[in-house]
């Protein structure tokens, strides 16, 4: 007699995504739709307070400069992400590079980031460097704005958007570039129309990796922001929690936050699908 | 029609330290199905690449129809390519494929629809229009590359090994469509191979390298029945290569002393003789014999033929049966089988019962052939 094992096999697995992120998921759910405690924590009762207080005008002034942010440091990571992939891909000492590429995840991330206000600070490094060169007179303020937000994103999640388009343009037949060139094309043209369409996977993967995080991003906005531009959805509900103790705001929030992300891999999906459907309907 | 005429005057590239061609020179006539052969790494894919535009020469032109191409990138060349791997666009179907060099002019979609149709047609890809490269055979994929190569209507198709891939049936198959689409487009065709059947085939004129240099040019008869050196004689076909001293010219018989053979006796051309003045006794000399044109039997030849024949008793050392041919390794009898002495003759097979006894391993033969169908590839000083 044959059994099927297939459920005992995933079980750890479905364990352990329940434990760990779909009962989480469902607490916070559940605290965004209820009263506010006093003193922080919730109160069961039904309320959809949270979810009016996000029409303030503060509140959407927020949601958009996240996005905005989010989506600069998207745009700006790819921009730099894909000419080091496609470097790395074609070079003789890969292995190096990728080694490179690796090397700051031996470090902590926070470390990281103070290493950043030691570089833009206002007798940082980089001022320093430009005084000294008699560049400039005064120190300029590169620290606690949106740019300099912007900028450590695009540090910080540069080699998660690397990897992926690396892995894809290694794989990559580069004779089609050639074959490109051959049939009429320029060299940024057959970039375009030949390479970009065949890297799609992993050009989708390096705007998922980047985007999400980002959008979701506390620390870095914490230590290098300031001013209303550069405060984003996760530093909100850090003050909400931590200052106001306005836990289902908190909760509603970051709600939020999982429902953009989620939208962005669920129109990758879509995507995908519809440009599978149109193939077979033409096939037809 | 409208095949380009194509120069390469003394084209030199260097990779590195690497010579890769030295001096090339070569002139195509338009409309030409003109060959490069040679063994692997002589510099034929370096060449053709450099008239496609993905290299450029240390020095030297390539003219089409007269004019410099060298300084053009390959986008605004009137050649194209097709790839040892046909490099189809993976993303695309069959169709656009084939309309991607249409779309990059911006043709109008009638035009485009019509263009395509018309090279898959001569193709003969009608009704794959709609599936992915990854869907395709081999055979069907080398089709594609040559409808897309062909469709935007260049002066010169360059083709990279196209059959390599492919296995050998249906490597003679595409062969004979591939002469079939040169002849109905008239475009010059530039053609590299390191298979001399296929360049020996089809080709109206064949250039052979060696080492990134042309060692000869000629059509595949001049290719094949007058080598220019040992390297071509060996190279092409199959050929048995004696060495010896000349011993005397008297006429256009030129007599040589081979080592454990004796005299061989070559007839020379009249007009091979005026290019080789310097034939004296006492210089070195190499032969060549075409194995298919030595005769082998049990029977020694009538000796009324010794002073045209080249005739030699020896011992079958191997028989090779292919069906339409048989293949006899052969040493001199009294000789330990190096050198000179191992000859090969091929014996087609023309009728069901072979004319004469059968030929075994260990047999005592006699092979023989005349005096003016053996070669004299090179002549130098001692
Ligand atoms: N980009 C390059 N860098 C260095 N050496 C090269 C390069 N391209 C070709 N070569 C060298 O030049 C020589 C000629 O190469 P080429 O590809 O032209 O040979 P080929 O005649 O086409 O051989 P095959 O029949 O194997 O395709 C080879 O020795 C090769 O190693
Ligand atoms: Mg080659």
């Amino acid at each position: 007699m044959k059994k099927n094992h297939g459920l005992l096999y995933t079980l750890p697995t479905g364990l352990w995504v329940t434990v760990f992120f779909l009962v989480p998921v469902i607490i916070v759910f559940l605290y965004s739709f209820l009263d506010r405690g006093e003193r922080g924590g919730i109160v069961w009762r039904f309320s959809l307070e949270a979810y009016r207080d996000m029409a303030s005008p503060t509140f959407l002034h927020i949601l958009v400069i996240t996005m905005l942010i989010s989506l600069a440091a998207t745009v700006l990571t790819l921009l730099v992400a894909l000419p080091c992939a496609y470097y790395m891909a074609r070079s003789k000492r890969k292995s190096l590079y990728l080694f490179l590429i690796i090397i700051p995840f031996l470090t902590n991330f926070l470390i990281r980031i103070y290493a950043w206000q030691a570089i833009l600070g206002n007798s940082g490094f980089l001022n320093n460097l430009l005084i000294r060169a008699g560049l400039i007179k005064n120190h300029i303020q590169f620290l606690y704005n949106e740019w300099a937000v912007i900028i450590v994103l695009v540090y910080s999640y540069l080699p998660y958007a690397i990897l992926p388009l690396y892995s894809t343009i290694e794989k990559f037949d580069f004779s089609l570039l050639e074959a490109a060139r051959d049939l009429g094309t320029s060299h940024p043209g057959s970039i375009l129309r030949v390479m970009v369409p065949n890297i799609r996977a992993g050009i989708v993967s390096a705007v998922l990796f980047t985007f999400i995080p980002t959008f979701g991003a506390y620390a870095v906005p914490k230590l290098v922001g300031g001013g209303k531009n550069s405060f984003m959805l996760g530093n909100i509900i850090a003050d909400e929690i931590l200052v106001n103790r306005n836990w289902p705001f908190a909760s509603a929030t970051s709600i939020l936050i999982t429902l953009v992300t989620t939208a962005a891999l669920g129109l990758y999906v879509l995507a995908n699908k519809s440009a599978a459907r149109a193939a077979q309907r033409k096939k037809t | 029609m409208n095949g380009s005429d194509v120069k390469i005057e003394g084209i030199d590239k260097h990779f590195g330290d690497f010579h890769a061609l030295r001096n090339v020179n070569i002139h195509i006539q338009g409309g030409e199905f003109f060959s490069l052969l040679g063994p692997s790494g002589c510099g034929k894919t370096t060449l053709l690449r450099i008239l496609a535009g993905f290299e450029s020469p240390a020095a030297g032109l390539v003219r089409i129809n007269g004019r410099n191409i060298l300084p053009l990138p390959p986008n605004k060349r009137h050649t194209n390519m097709i790839f040892q791997n046909y490099a189809l666009f993976p993303h695309l179907t069959v169709f656009e494929n084939v309309a991607f060099p249409l779309r990059l002019k911006k043709l109008g979609r009638r035009e485009i629809d019509a263009k395509v149709e018309e090279y898959l047609a001569l193709t003969k890809l009608a009704g794959q229009e709609y599936k992915k490269p990854a869907q395709l055979s081999g055979g069907q994929k080398q089709r594609v590359a040559i409808a897309r190569a062909l469709v935007n209507g260049p002066e010169v198709l360059l083709l990279d090994e196209p059959l390599s891939a492919l296995d050998a049936k249906l490597r003679q198959h595409m062969l004979i469509e591939l002469d079939t689409i040169h002849d109905k487009t008239g475009i010059t065709f530039i053609y590299v191979t390191h298979d001399q059947q296929e360049a020996l085939s089809v080709s109206d004129h064949i250039a052979v390298m060696n080492e990134g240099r042309i060692v000869q040019v000629g059509n595949p008869t001049e290719i094949y029945e007058s080598p220019a050196d040992v390297f071509v004689a060996n190279f092409i076909g199959e050929a048995n290569l004696f060495h010896g001293t000349i011993a005397s010219v008297e006429g256009e018989m030129v007599s040589v002393e081979v080592k454990n053979m004796g005299i061989l006796k070559v007839t020379m051309e009249p007009g091979d003789l005026e290019g080789m003045r310097d034939f004296q006794p006492g210089k070195q000399a190499s032969i060549t014999v075409r194995p298919e044109k030595i005769n082998i039997a049990l029977e020694k030849p009538p000796d009324l033929l010794q002073d045209v024949f080249n005739a030699f008793p020896c011992v079958v050392d191997e028989v090779i049966y292919n069906g339409f041919q048989s293949k006899f390794f052969v040493k001199l009898s009294g000789t330990g089988g190096n050198g000179n002495s191992a000859i090969k003759a091929f014996k087609q097979h023309m009728s069901y019962y072979s004319a004469g006894p059968e030929i075994n391993w260990k047999d005592r033969v006699w092979v023989w052939w005349k005096a003016d169908d053996a070669y004299l590839v090179e002549v130098h000083d001692a």
